[in-house]
């Protein structure tokens, strides 16, 4: 069975069918891409997945667990964590904490409200375990070494990072990546591509993204869906796909 | 010798048991007037409101301007009680229930008004929390409540229209307020209540509610989008911030023997006044929040004397602490001159 199922998904503002009729899945493990020219309904697509909006039609399954119009929260609890095309950090937090408020709803990290206020022994065992938990993250991420600084201190490459060792500590089942490498240098995206391999082998990970950047597509997806006005184009292994010649006219141009 | 490196917790509550020592000495000593002895439990009540402000305003990041409707519940219900209690519990089971009593009203209508209200953002909460502290304090205003055998009576049109019996006394007598409650606060208690609050609030923000909390102020979206449960932790930091606030108004009601809801008590300029202290002692730093309140609460009363160029040097004053809490020049010298402190500790 699919990790991820996703059928007949459609979403209307006003007369705009902005996503029309997608399907498709992903296996377990698998890294998945959505490629598509802008406007072509990316994001929209995460967000469906993610709860932000709620589809017209369709059903989506996580894991074989009907999650089609829940909550964000109840998404994110239910195994689906993602990033930000524009980076969403918590600027004014030290990047430790922004990793550790990821650990919210994780088994062994809970302590309850009273415990915050009177910092009993519970909080002291706990908040080491988060803190423990948070720097081990970090080192995954190289970022152990700017643990206690602001997130808005970070260069870019590395906030877009930190975003990624966010959403992992939430421990999700899938990971949603909305274009990682923009507005990187080669360097960076070489770099990204490294890091989102780590996280693939490491954590056995699946992960969908976005992304613009050809060479990093190319380079990790093994399947990837091109979206058009909302419609698949076309979909299946890597290679086949960036070799059709509608996705090369959609994207290029004839 | 070894160092003891103090976090900046730990420096917030020596300083305020500093300056309870301090103000201790003088009185013992008798350099204060009568008039400063008279302000110092008013200082105090503020500065907790402004820590309790500080709370909804820094550290949640949304603007409340309606906190002194919450002094105000904590200030009546708790007043109310000990009129009620006076002749059967002694002083000090007396106060610590009032607290308990006006506390625990003010947090209920922190969490009913929470609810609704916290579903708007920036501006347009800060005119709805204005509109329910105005609310709260002239409902106040119109109730007469009085107590007799056969229990209590309550009326919104007047004192006669409860038909109490002959023995029985009017609390709440609407405008006039509470008459004859037992003056039960002192400098003492009110230092000890803000120690209490500071160590609520410092605790709660180091913790996992104070991080869920304040990633929400950052990003609210991407607080979701990891599982956090923002109606929840708004509510929640929301109706602190309105507890203690009424913890301020059970001081504030024990202050004086005689209670109004009037504007200068509650109104929305002294929710003003207590934002105030809170954007200048600095939005999200609990102790500049004492500091700010402590100094421009003690300003004022202390220009008595320059009568008319009091509130001229006030304003400056507001200005320089502005400039010397935000102006990019100045935060850069603060920290070159006050950074040597802090690289010497760490070494």
């Amino acid at each position: 069975m699919a990790l991820l199922e996703v059928n007949d998904l459609s979403i209307s503002f006003g007369g705009l069918r902005a996503v029309d009729d997608l399907s498709f899945s992903i296996e377990k493990g698998e890294l998945y891409g959505l490629i598509g020219p802008n406007g072509a309904g990316k994001t929209t697509v995460f967000n469906l997945l993610t709860g932000v909006y709620k589809p017209t039609e369709g059903i989506i399954r996580l894991d074989g667990e009907d999650i089609t119009g829940k909550k964000t929260v109840d998404i994110n609890k239910a195994g689906i964590a993602r990033t930000f095309q524009n980076i969403r950090l918590f600027k004014e937090l030290p990047v430790i904490d922004n990793v550790a408020v990821g650990l919210q709803n994780i088994e062994g990290c809970m302590y309850s409200t009273l415990d915050s206020i009177l910092h009993t022994p519970k909080y002291h065992k706990v908040e080491k375990e988060i803190r423990d938990r948070s720097m081990e993250l970090l080192k995954v991420f190289s970022l152990d070494g700017e643990w206690d600084i602001m997130a808005s201190n970070l260069p870019y490459g590395k906030q877009r990072k930190l975003e990624i060792a966010r959403a992992m500590a939430t421990s999700p089942k899938l990971l949603l990546l909305d274009e990682p490498a923009a507005g990187m240098n080669p360097n960076e995206t070489a770099e990204l591509m490294d890091t989102i391999s780590l996280i693939r082998d490491k954590f056995g990970m699946t992960i969908l993204l976005i992304e613009h950047d050809m060479k990093l597509v190319s380079g990790i997806c093994e399947k990837l869906t091109v979206l058009n006005f909302g419609r698949v184009l076309k979909q299946g292994v890597t290679k086949a796909v960036l070799e059709d010649p509608e996705v090369i006219k959609a994207y290029i141009g004839e | 010798m070894k160092k003891i490196k103090l976090s900046k917790e730990h420096k917030t509550y020596i300083m305020v048991i500093a300056i309870y020592i301090i103000v201790e000495i003088l009185m013992a000593a008798g350099v204060l007037s009568s008039h400063i002895k008279g302000l110092l439990v008013p200082m105090v009540y503020y500065a907790i409101a402004a820590v309790g402000l500080n709370l909804c305003v820094g550290i949640l990041g949304e603007l409340s301007i309606g906190h002194a409707g919450f002094m105000c519940i904590g200030a009546f219900s708790s007043a109310i009680f000990s009129n009620l209690v006076k002749d059967i519990l002694p002083g000090g089971i007396r106060f610590l229930l009032a607290f308990v009593v006006g506390i625990a009203f003010a947090a209920l209508f922190g969490f009913l008004i929470g609810i609704p209200v916290l579903r708007l953002n920036g501006d347009y909460l800060a005119i709805v929390t204005l509109a329910f502290g105005e609310i709260i304090k002239n409902v106040i205003n119109a109730v007469y409540l009085g107590f007799d055998g056969r229990g209590l009576h309550a009326s919104f049109t007047s004192a006669s229209a409860m038909g109490l019996d002959a023995g029985g006394t009017t609390i709440l007598n609407g405008p006039m307020g509470i008459n004859g409650t037992p003056r039960d606060a002192n400098f003492t208690i009110a230092m000890l209540v803000l120690l209490i609050t500071l160590f609520i609030v410092q605790n709660l923000i180091k913790s996992r509610d104070g991080r869920a909390i304040m990633s929400i102020r950052d990003n609210r979206i991407a607080a979701e989008s990891i599982g956090i449960d923002i109606t929840r932790f708004k509510i929640l930091a929301f109706t602190i911030s309105a507890a203690i606030a009424g913890a301020a108004g059970v001081l504030f009601g024990h202050n004086i023997s005689s209670l109004q809801a009037t504007s200068g008590n509650f109104g929305y300029n002294i929710s003003i006044l207590i934002l105030v202290y809170v954007v200048l002692g600095g939005i999200g730093n609990i102790r500049g929040s004492v500091i700010a309140a402590g100094i421009l609460y003690m300003l004022p009363e202390m220009l008595r004397g320059l009568n008319a160029y009091r509130m001229l040097i006030y304003s400056i004053v507001l200005i320089a602490m502005m400039l010397f809490n935000w102006a990019p020049g100045a935060r850069k010298w603060r920290s070159r001159v006050f950074g040597r402190f802090v690289r010497k500790e760490a070494a």
